[in-house]
């Protein structure tokens, strides 16, 4: 038994296809759990009043944006040494999620931002560095689209989110140096005591575990889809060579 | 590799077009500007130091389909890839032809524009030093961006799209240090950052650049 049995589309259907209703069951509860926990039982913040309430959607799709970028990363480096179609699909079906993960981040923050800060957008160093998160999200899936040989774009996205990867970084420090923030510092450091009042972070934190599960579901299903997309076309250029 | 970069060269003067183009354009955007938010001296030497360096980003990006498109066309890219020399080292001439066409002239045309813009003469030093060391980053991360698109056969706007979020970093740092000079304040940091960039670029981008060549031959 090894993580390299899945390479294997075959057994990647099987093994999803069981793990699939159980990650999106868990992954409803887990959320409608958090959310309404977060949102009907907790009180309102003394500074932010109810306004605080937008922490359960904005602080999980905003790691979870970050988080598919990663897992993009990896899934492209394991098709690029190993040559695993599933793992080039997998990257190409994580991208548009992580796209709109990176939007509700953006979008919830605006709304957030205009009765607190008293502007929708800042060119503070976060909201700049999602920015440009989003500008890479933007130019991997046009890359993907703009290909037709699978095998040529997946190797090209591949080489484009490593080389993405080292200047995403490298953006997320020059901005850094840039300007000065106005977007609060790291709430859910796992070095400080308390970061945010245990009240908001027990919820934040299941709608944290829900929203990665739901990145989970969305991939396996995206990724099912891609795989059967694949065969799909297989079969069409086999019937048209009989 | 000598000899391709003389070719190289003696395309892009011979062949007309490229030479001179990126440069217009580059004066372009220092004539336009001014024509958009108004005359005022006081605005223009708050803003020339980042017009400039956009404009030399945008006069960058007007070139780059050229460095491999034409090869690729005519078949010399497939020899180029099967040739003894390594195809990083290719990438990496073609990318130093590009900066010596487009990049050296845009350097050396800058004090001009500046005086345009009404940069502060604290500037002027700074302005040359960062474009000068920054320009070759701009070379090296667009012969990249070429080398993904040159499949395609309308990848100029697709090309846009994949280069400029990546010329981000030497962007700020560039400009940072024409702002930080011409308001005499310390420029160390960000200078040492572009120049970090300029050369792990062409440490690293030329091979990642061969292997998109590859799969795009393949």
């Amino acid at each position: 038994m090894s993580i390299w049995e899945y390479a294997n589309p075959k057994k990647f259907m099987e093994t999803s296809a069981m793990a699939l209703p159980w990650a999106a069951g868990l992954s409803a509860a887990l959320l409608g759990a958090g959310l309404f926990w977060g949102y009907f039982l907790t009180p309102d913040a003394a500074k932010f009043g109810s306004t605080v309430k937008i922490i359960y959607l904005h602080v999980p799709s905003a790691m979870m944006a970050i988080s598919a970028w990663m897992m993009m990363l990896v899934a492209s480096l394991i098709w690029l040494i190993r040559r695993h179609h599933v793992s080039a699909l997998a990257a190409k079906a994580a991208a548009p999620i992580g796209l709109t993960f990176t939007l509700i981040g953006l979008v919830t923050g605006a709304i957030w931002g205009q009765p607190m800060w008293g502007t929708w957008w800042a060119w503070d160093p976060r909201l700049t560095s999602f920015l440009i998160l989003t500008l890479f999200y933007f130019g991997y899936i046009a890359l993907w689209q703009a290909i037709e040989d699978p095998d040529t774009a997946a190797d090209l996205t591949a080489v484009l989110c490593i080389v993405g990867s080292v200047f995403a970084f490298l953006s997320r420090y020059a901005v850094l140096f840039w300007n000065q923030g106005l977007h609060q510092g790291a709430s859910l450091s796992l070095d400080k005591q308390e970061n945010v009042s245990d009240v908001y972070w027990f919820p934040l934190l299941v709608c944290i575990a829900g929203f990665v599960l739901l990145f989970v579901t969305l991939v396996l299903l995206r990724t099912r889809t891609e795989i059967r997309a694949r065969r799909m076309a297989a079969l069409l250029s086999r019937e048209r060579l009989a | 590799m000598r000899a391709l970069l003389l070719r190289d060269l003696r395309l892009a003067f011979r062949a007309g077009g490229g030479f001179g183009l990126s440069l217009a354009f580059f004066l372009m955007v220092a004539v336009i500007v001014p024509l958009g938010v108004g005359p005022a001296p006081a605005t223009l030497a708050l803003i020339a130091a980042g017009v400039l360096w956009v404009g030399a980003l945008l006069a960058a990006l007007l070139s780059l389909d050229r460095i491999f498109a034409l090869d690729y066309e005519d078949g010399s890219l497939d020899l180029l890839a099967t040739s003894p020399l390594p195809l990083g080292g290719v990438v990496a001439m073609k990318a130093l032809a590009h900066w010596l066409t487009t990049g050296l002239p845009l350097v050396a045309a800058s004090p001009i524009l500046a005086v345009l813009l009404n940069l502060p003469r604290e500037g002027y030093v700074w302005l040359l030093v960062s474009l000068a060391i920054g320009t070759p980053a701009l070379s090296i991360i667009g012969a990249f961006g070429a080398s993904l698109t040159v499949g395609l056969k309308r990848g100029g706007l697709l090309l846009g799209l994949l280069v400029l979020p990546l010329y981000i970093p030497t962007l700020i740092f560039g400009a940072e240090v024409v702002k930080a000079g011409a308001a005499g304040a310390a420029i160390g940091t960000p200078l040492a950052a572009l120049a970090a960039i300029t050369a792990g670029a062409w440490a690293g981008l030329p091979l990642a650049a061969a292997m998109a060549i590859r799969a795009n031959l393949r």
